[in-house]
């Protein structure tokens, strides 16, 4: 079984390399971009029967600094 | 004073906080490696150094904070042993929530490395009664990840209750309120970007992290 961790950051939290790719695509021309933040997609190939609340564990516990970074988790049944 | 300094895969300012410590104590500290369970008997204070432990994967600080002897370094802190985390230390130290807030990419994005005026906020700590309160002092930074930030309620609760120990007195790195250095809620365990154990003797070119480590002293062996 495999799931996705989406980490981003919370809203409000300066993203600087957010702002950087930002001014770069401004920088090639692209038009129209609004706003860019960066985050982070962790995948992961789990034991069947890993339970929700065990992914959420993880995040909580290490692949996520709640306090600056919120995550989402997209389980891939039968990936 | 008896002193443990924590090295990780990746720190590299593990022997200047060594040095540093040996110099003013005139002992020389326990080098304990980050997969030790524990902290040798009787250790009256521990530092975490610099570096990039595990090249900062993830985010700086965070794998090292999960490491096993981090987990005897927070029943220490708990039990009020002095705990200093210097630069990645403090990142460690945010990681591990023994202090709050986080460490950010910096605002620039650049790698600050450079000597920088701090104030010392609060000359009233462990780690701080050797300078007077508002004394500015130079301490050299190199970091990439010293924006500091918490949200405006804890960043209020940090400057009520003193817990800003050093302050930037110029633009550094994005950081709230400038804020180079804080305190946990006990007092005990310091964190800060800037490397006082890089300027303690003059052939440094600065003596002014020195009196850090001399004010931790003789508030220890007091």
């Amino acid at each position: 079984m495999k799931a996705r961790v989406f980490v981003t950051l919370k809203p409000g939290v300066l993203d600087p390399q957010g702002k950087a790719i930002h001014h770069a695509l401004e920088g090639l021309g692209f038009a129209g971009v609004n706003d860019v933040r960066a985050g982070k997609l962790i995948e992961l190939d789990l034991a069947d029967g890993t339970s929700d609340s065990d992914i959420e564990d993880m995040c909580r516990k290490l692949l996520a600094n709640t306090v600056i970074e919120n995550f989402r988790i997209e389980r891939l049944e039968h990936a | 004073m008896k002193s443990a300094v924590i090295v990780f895969p990746g720190s590299n300012c593990d022997r200047d906080l060594a040095v540093a410590l040996e110099q003013v104590t005139g002992r020389k500290p326990e080098m304990v490696w980050h997969k030790d369970a524990d902290l040798p008997e009787g250790i009256d204070f521990i530092g975490i150094p610099g570096g990039f432990s595990y090249g900062d994967y993830l985010r700086s600080g965070a794998m090292a904070a999960r490491s096993p002897i981090m987990r005897a370094v927070k029943d220490a802190a708990d039990r009020g042993v002095p705990t200093i985390g210097i630069c990645n230390g403090f990142q460690v130290l945010t990681e591990t929530g023994l202090l709050p807030g986080a460490l950010m990419r910096n605002a620039g994005l650049s790698f600050v490395c450079r000597p920088v005026s701090l104030k010392v906020e609060n000359s009233q700590s462990l780690f701080t009664s050797g300078y007077e309160t508002g004394q500015t002092i130079t301490v050299p930074v190199a970091h990439h990840d010293g924006n500091y930030q918490a949200d405006e309620a804890t960043l209020d609760r940090l400057e009520a209750e003193g817990r800003v120990a050093f302050r930037y007195l110029e633009e550094v790195n994005g950081s709230a309120r400038r804020i180079a250095g804080i305190l946990n809620d006990t007092g005990n365990v310091l964190g800060l970007m800037p490397h006082p154990e890089r300027v303690i003797e003059a052939a440094h070119g600065g003596t002014d992290g020195r009196r850090l480590f001399e004010g931790l002293l003789e508030t220890v062996a007091a």
